[in-house]
C-alpha cells in the first residue's frame, strides 16, 4: 500500500527497506481481521470501520492534497452515497437492487454533488472555499434530517433501518458463512470486501497522480495563475477533483449503508468532515501511504481508548469521570496540536510524485 | 517579414487609470523583440492582457491572422504563446521534470478514463512526455536537475525552468517578463545565449527587460512605452537616439 519511493521513516528514525515493507504492508492487512478476531468481533469491526475512513481519506486527500482545495463537508458526499444505498435497497421504498448497481449509482450520485458544490466555488480558494464546503455539508445534512415532509423521502431524523446488505455472488456478508470449512463471520467478510475496494481506489488514485491530471492539480495546488498560463483549464481540473473525490466518498457511503444497516443524518456531521481531515493531515496531506495510517490509526485508537479508558478509569477512581467520547475528541485535538508542532508535514511527509521515475534515478 | 502577432489599439484601464492607451505593434516571425519602458509605464499590463491573465477594455491581439480570446490564458497557451513572470512562479512542490511535464498538458491529450484504465496510449504518451521534458531541460542547460524539487534550485536555475516549462507548451511566440532581473553577470550571458538559441530555432521572443546592454545586445526591434503609451519602435540603435526615449528616462517632460 505504500507509495513513496523513499525509505519509510518511522517517528524513532527507525527505517524499512522498501523492498520489505511493501510485503509486509500487505500481509499486515491480510491477516489483520484473523489476529483481531482472536479478541473478539467487535474488534474486526473496528478494522471494517478503518476501510472505510481510508477509502473517505483516500478521496479527501484526492481534493485537499493533491488539488490543494480545502473541503470542509467531505461527509457530504459519504451521506450521498449511504442513503443512494438506503433508497435504492431497503423496504423504506420496497426497491432492492443489487450492489453492482446501487454502488455505481451512489457513486454517480456523490459525483454529482461534488460538481454541484463544485461549480459555485470555482473562484474561491483556501479559507472561503472552506466556509462554503463546511456550510454545504451542513445543507446535506440537515436536508436529509428534515425531508420527511410533506412527503416523507429520508424518514428524517429517525433514518432509515432494515438496509440490505453487501451480497457477491450469492454469498451474504451480513451471515456468517463457512469457507473452507473454516467458519467466517460476517465482519471478516466485509472487511476483505472493504480492503478490496482500498486497494482498488488506491490503484486509481494512484493513477490519477502519476499522470497529466495528477500535475495538473498539483500546479493549480501551487501556483493557480501560474496553472492558467501553461494552459490548463483550472476549471474544468478542479470539478474533477471535486467529482472524483466525492466519487470515493459515496462508494464508502454505500458501502457504510449496506454494513451497517441504518443511516440516519446523524452519522453525517460536521465533526466526521473533521475527523476525515485530521487523518489526511495527520498521516501525511497528499501522500497516499501517509494518509492510510492516518485514516488507520485515527479509526483503532479512539476505539482502543473506549476499551481501555473505562475500566482503568474506573479502577482508578472508581468512578467513570471522562467519558470515552469526549475523551476521543480531547485526544484528536491534543495529536493535531502535538502533530503541528513536531511533525507539521505528517506523520510520513515523504514527497509525492507525479512523475515516474524508474528508469534514471539520478 | 510574415507579421505572427499584432495587437491592434490595445487599451486596458483599471479604474480611473489608464494603465495602456492605443498599444498597436507588430512582431515579426523569427525575432527578439523588446518592450522598455520606465517602472510602471505597462509593460507587465500588456503581458498580462496578452495572455488574458487581465481581461482587455478595447482593441485587439491578432495571432497568426485569428484574433484571440481575451480572458482565458488557458485558451490563450493553444494559439501559441507562452509566457514567464516577473517573480518566479514555479510549481514549487514538484520536480524540475514534473514542471516541464505540467507544461506538456495542452500537448498532451489523456483523459480520465484514459488514466483511470492505463491504457496502452496513456503509458506511451507519459513515456514520450517525459522523453520530450528531460530533452528541455538539457536545452536549457538544467538536464542534470530534473529531479530536484523546483522550491530547491537556485535562482537562476528557477528561471531557466521557467523558461524550460514554458517551452513545453511548444509555442511560436515566448513571452519573458524581465528574465535578467536579480541575475548576476555571468547568469545574464548565460541567459543572452539561451535566448539566442530559442531564437535559432525559430521561436519569436517577445522580451520586457530593463537591462539596457541585454536589450541592445539581443533585440532585432525595441517599443518603448511611456505611460501606456508607445513612444517609439524601431531597432535599437535608433531608439536610443530618439529625442522621446532620452525625455521619457531621464524624466524630462514629467517635471511639470
Amino acid at each position: 500500500m505504500t507509495t513513496t519511493s523513499s525509505t519509510l521513516t518511522l517517528p524513532a528514525g527507525f527505517s524499512l527497506d522498501p523492498r520489505v515493507q511493501r510485503p509486509l504492508v500487505i500481509l499486515l492487512a491480510l491477516v489483520a481481521p484473523i489476529v483481531a478476531l482472536s479478541f473478539g468481533k467487535s474488534w474486526v469491526r473496528v478494522l471494517d470501520f478503518a476501510m472505510l475512513y481510508v477509502m473517505l481519506a483516500i478521496g479527501l486527500n484526492l481534493v485537499v492534497g493533491f488539488a490543494g482545495l480545502l473541503d470542509l463537508g467531505y461527509i457530504a458526499f459519504y451521506a450521498v452515497g449511504a442513503y443512494t444505498w438506503a433508497f435504492l435497497a431497503s423496504p423504506h421504498f420496497g426497491i432492492h437492487l443489487p450492489f453492482w448497481v446501487v454502488l455505481p449509482l451512489g457513486a454517480a450520485f456523490a459525483a454529482a454533488a461534488g460538481i454541484t458544490l463544485g461549480f459555485p466555488t470555482l473562484r474561491l480558494r483556501g479559507d472561503y472555499l472552506a466556509i462554503v464546503t463546511l456550510g454545504f455539508g451542513e445543507i446535506i445534512r440537515i436536508f436529509m434530517n428534515n425531508l420527511n415532509q410533506p412527503i416523507n423521502i429520508t424518514n428524517g431524523p429517525q433514518g432509515i433501518d432494515s438496509i440490505d446488505p453487501l451480497v457477491i455472488g450469492g454469498v451474504d456478508l451480513s451471515m456468517d458463512t463457512s469457507i473452507f470449512g473454516l467458519h467466517t463471520p460476517s465482519v471478516v467478510l466485509y472487511y476483505y470486501a472493504f480492503l478490496a475496494c482500498v486497494v482498488a481506489a488506491l490503484i486509481l488514485v494512484r493513477r490519477c497522480q502519476i499522470s497529466r491530471i495528477g500535475r495538473a492539480w498539483a500546479a493549480i495546488r501551487d501556483d493557480e495563475l501560474a496553472a492558467k498560463a501553461i494552459g490548463i483549464d483550472t476549471r474544468a481540473m478542479k470539478l474533477l477533483a471535486f467529482a472524483m473525490g466525492a466519487t470515493f466518498g459515496g462508494v464508502a457511503g454505500g458501502l457504510f449503508s449496506a454494513f451497517q444497516g441504518f443511516v440516519s443524518p446523524e452519522s453525517f456531521s460536521l465533526t466526521e468532515s473533521i475527523v476525515v481531515l485530521t487523518m489526511v493531515v495527520l498521516g501525511g496531506m497528499g501522500n497516499l501511504a501517509g494518509v492510510v495510517l492516518g485514516a488507520v490509526l485515527l479509526t483503532a485508537l479512539p476505539e482502543l481508548l473506549r476499551h481501555f479508558a473505562v475500566p482503568m478509569q474506573m479502577a482508578l477512581f472508581g468512578k467513570t469521570l471522562l467519558d470515552p467520547e469526549v475523551l476521543r475528541m480531547l485526544l484528536l485535538s491534543l495529536a493535531m496540536i502535538v502533530m503541528m508542532l513536531v511533525r507539521p508535514a505528517g506523520l510520513l511527509p515523504a514527497r509525492t510524485r507525479y512523475a515516474h521515475r524508474d528508469r534514471r534515478n539520478a | 517579414m510574415i507579421t505572427l502577432l499584432e495587437s491592434r489599439t490595445v487599451n486596458k484601464r483599471f479604474g480611473g487609470l489608464q494603465a495602456l492607451t492605443d498599444v498597436s505593434l507588430k512582431i515579426h516571425r523569427g525575432e527578439v523583440y523588446g518592450l522598455i519602458g520606465p517602472n510602471g509605464a505597462g509593460k507587465t499590463t500588456f503581458f498580462n492582457v496578452l495572455t488574458g491573465a487581465y481581461p482587455i477594455d478595447g482593441g485587439e491581439f491578432v495571432m497568426n491572422g485569428a484574433e484571440l480570446p481575451g480572458g482565458k490564458p488557458h485558451l490563450i497557451v493553444q494559439h501559441g504563446i507562452a509566457r514567464t513572470f516577473q517573480n518566479i512562479r514555479l510549481f514549487r512542490e514538484l520536480t524540475a521534470l514534473e514542471n516541464v511535464m505540467a507544461g506538456h498538458h495542452i500537448r498532451s491529450s489523456a483523459g480520465i478514463w484514459g488514466v483511470l484504465a492505463q491504457t496502452r496510449a496513456t503509458r506511451e504518451e507519459e513515456r514520450l512526455m517525459q522523453e520530450r521534458a528531460l530533452e528541455i531541460l538539457d536545452y536549457v542547460g538544467i538536464g542534470r536537475h530534473a529531479d530536484t524539487v523546483a522550491k530547491n534550485l537556485s535562482y537562476g536555475d528557477q528561471r531557466r525552468l521557467e523558461i524550460a516549462r514554458a517551452l513545453a507548451t511548444e509555442p511560436q511566440l515566448l513571452a519573458l517578463d524581465e528574465p535578467a532581473a536579480g541575475m548576476n553577470a555571468t547568469e545574464t550571458a548565460g541567459l543572452r545565449a539561451l535566448v539566442e538559441t530559442i531564437r535559432a530555432d525559430g521561436v519569436t521572443v517577445l522580451l520586457i527587460e530593463h537591462d539596457v546592454k541585454l536589450i541592445m545586445g539581443l533585440c532585432d526591434r525595441v517599443a518603448v512605452l511611456d505611460f501606456g503609451k508607445k513612444i517609439a519602435e524601431g531597432t535599437p540603435a535608433e531608439v536610443q537616439r530618439d529625442p522621446d526615449v532620452i525625455r521619457a528616462y531621464l524624466g524630462g517632460h514629467r517635471a511639470h
